[in-house]
């Protein structure tokens, strides 16, 4: 492992650490408002500053955590389930029936996605729960394409055509020769939507149509940083800071695994 | 190619009445109506407004009548802009919102392609590093945190460029930049990758054993073999820019349709998000066709 992959690895562990101890860990509860050191600069007993109300900035990006990681991997994972079973099914079938099934996910795939989450996030009445359903709605079908494909291929080949000949059952194939060689693709697709989703779901509670109070994510931190970036810039930053490693992290970790699952790759840089 | 382009341009309307079919039914399946205000309206008021709209009809009826509308050219008015059509509000902002994209494709394609053809004649030393470093933090970094930045920096700290509004190219530059500098780190991956293996080609072995001078070989071998993937993400990327216009419209509260699609959610202005809604996808539909369009055009290969 590089230097940069463990950096990205401890940086994630070190998060999800936080975000899953963060009531033992947070000097402060979230919303504790010290009233007399409003918007206060980073101090030591308020490490990144206070914000209008008095909150303690630290603690409520820890909790943050809470949220944008816990939409960023469910909706992945749930994208990932439903994709992986629709596109096998799909793709293994094969014929009029896959391409009817894949006529349906095209034209998800056509539909302008951020102004789908928009939609359903705001008309579900802005909360996580309209958000899950919003980006698990529009991110499966990436991955019913994928798995499809790889199923296609794998299809063809000859181990499953013995496998066949032996006399196994459809389900027994997909589950035992098909599945297990399309796992490495899911588990690097994995790693790539999850940035995707939490840079969905910061990006809308940053226009102030995501997560609402009194659920804040990082991108609703942001949001609330933006008013004051003039004077208060450390409000927003702490919270991009956030986003913008989380994300790099995941991204990183993913290139390396992409390339440590390929066995044509040979040229390892970085 | 003309009859392709319409047989296209056909295939296009299914995915249109899909995309107004469903943002319609979104719209009406959630209780709670543009007219819910937290001062409640008399009922005698909210009859009329409602029989004014055809918001007391089925939806079934609603929506045909929206769809009879929309084929003669009629976007309906807009709920809570009083007295202005929804075609109205588009023309004013489209423009805007257009100006913003090109800008925005302008510095994806103007950083990238030139980044990742440097890179790639440069494999593995370190401007390639550097370029692949600026690629990744590309991919990673938010358009608002960018946004931001460039906000907190140039405007508030510096002073160099206005923060927000739209009212002069000085307003453009710093939008642009922050919509579209993500994305060019994508498209210098993406010709890194595209160069590379054009110039491990036969084609260029030959074309240097010519004696052909590099610069030849660059903008006459390489260059033009390794156009392709770009164009192919020409249509994901358009989809991406007007994605990106949302945030970027918000942060430097641009009037373009993005700020507008914004309000009219939260307002519920029925018609204004089904007008913006169509306009998006048929402009996603559009690049579409014309990345296809220009494959064909580029690439004797695929001509029908």
């Amino acid at each position: 492992m590089s230097f940069f992959s463990k950096l990205s690895f401890g940086f994630l562990g070190v998060v999800f650490f936080s975000a899953i101890f963060a009531p033992w860990i947070t000097p402060y509860s979230y919303e504790t408002q010290d009233t007399l050191n409003t918007l206060a600069t980073p101090t030591f007993s308020h490490l990144m500053g206070t914000d209008r109300l008095g909150r303690d900035l630290f603690s409520r990006l820890i909790y943050g955590a809470r949220v944008s990681l816990f939409i960023g991997i469910l909706t992945t994972l749930l994208a990932l389930v439903i994709g992986t079973i629709y596109g096998s099914i799909s793709g293994y079938i094969g014929g009029r029936i896959d391409g009817f099934m894949m006529r349906v996910v095209d034209v998800i795939f056509a539909l302008p996605d951020m102004l789908m989450i928009i939609l359903v996030t705001v008309m579900m009445g802005r909360g996580v729960a309209g958000m899950f359903i919003a980006l698990t709605l529009v991110s499966w079908v990436t991955v019913a394409r994928l798995v499809r494909g790889e199923v296609l291929r794998i299809k063809e080949t000859t181990y499953v055509e013995a496998a066949r000949a032996l006399g196994a059952s459809s389900p027994r194939i997909l589950m035992q020769e098909i599945l297990p060689n399309i796992l490495g693709l899911v588990v690097v697709t994995l790693t790539f939507r999850i940035p995707v989703a939490i840079l969905a779901e910061s990006t809308l509670s940053f226009i102030g149509l995501g997560v609402a109070p009194p659920f804040s994510s990082w991108g609703t931190m942001a949001n609330e940083g933006w008013k004051s970036i003039k004077f208060y810039p450390h409000l927003i930053l702490f919270p991009s800071l956030a986003i913008f490693f989380t994300i790099l992290s995941f991204n990183f970790l993913g290139d390396r695994l992409r390339d440590g699952l390929d066995p044509r790759n040979k040229t390892r840089f970085g | 190619m003309l009859i392709y382009f319409f047989k296209r341009l056909l295939h296009g309307i299914p995915v249109l009445f899909v995309v107004s079919t469903i943002t319609f039914v979104i719209m009406r399946v959630v209780p709670g109506g543009p007219f819910d205000q937290e001062k409640k309206l008399p009922p005698e008021i909210l009859v009329n407004i409602q029989a004014k709209y055809h918001l007391d009809q089925p939806v079934t009826t609603q929506y045909l009548l929206y769809l009879k509308q929309l084929v003669q050219g009629d976007m309906g008015p807009s709920y809570k802009y009083i007295g202005r059509d929804v075609a109205d509000i588009i023309l004013d902002t489209f423009p805007v919102s257009i100006t913003l994209g090109v800008l925005a494709m302008l510095v994806v394609m103007g950083v990238g392609i030139p980044m990742g053809v440097w890179s790639a004649y440069r494999q593995n030393s370190v401007i390639d590093r550097i370029c692949m470093f600026y690629a990744t933090l590309g991919i990673s970094i938010p358009s608002f945190v960018l946004g931001t930045v460039l906000v907190w920096l140039m405007s508030h700290k510096l002073q160099w460029l206005p923060p927000a509004l739209w009212e002069g190219p000085r307003h453009m530059i710093l939008p642009a930049i922050a919509l579209g500098a993500p994305f060019s780190g994508y498209i210098a991956r993406l010709t890194r990758s595209a160069v590379l293996e054009v110039l491990s080609s036969d084609y260029i072995r030959t074309a240097r054993a010519k004696g052909l001078t590099e610069s030849v070989i660059l903008f006459k071998h390489t260059l033009k073999n390794s156009i392709f993937p770009i164009i192919s993400v020409l249509g994901p990327l358009t989809a991406g820019l007007v994605t990106g216009s949302f945030v970027i419209e918000f942060i430097f509260s641009i009037p373009g349709m993005g700020s507008f699609f914004i309000t009219a959610v939260t307002n519920r202005d029925y018609p204004l998000i089904m007008g913006v809604t169509l306009i998006y996808a048929v402009l996603i539909v559009l690049a579409n066709i014309l990345v296809d369009i220009i494959y064909m055009w580029l690439d004797p290969r695929v001509r029908v």
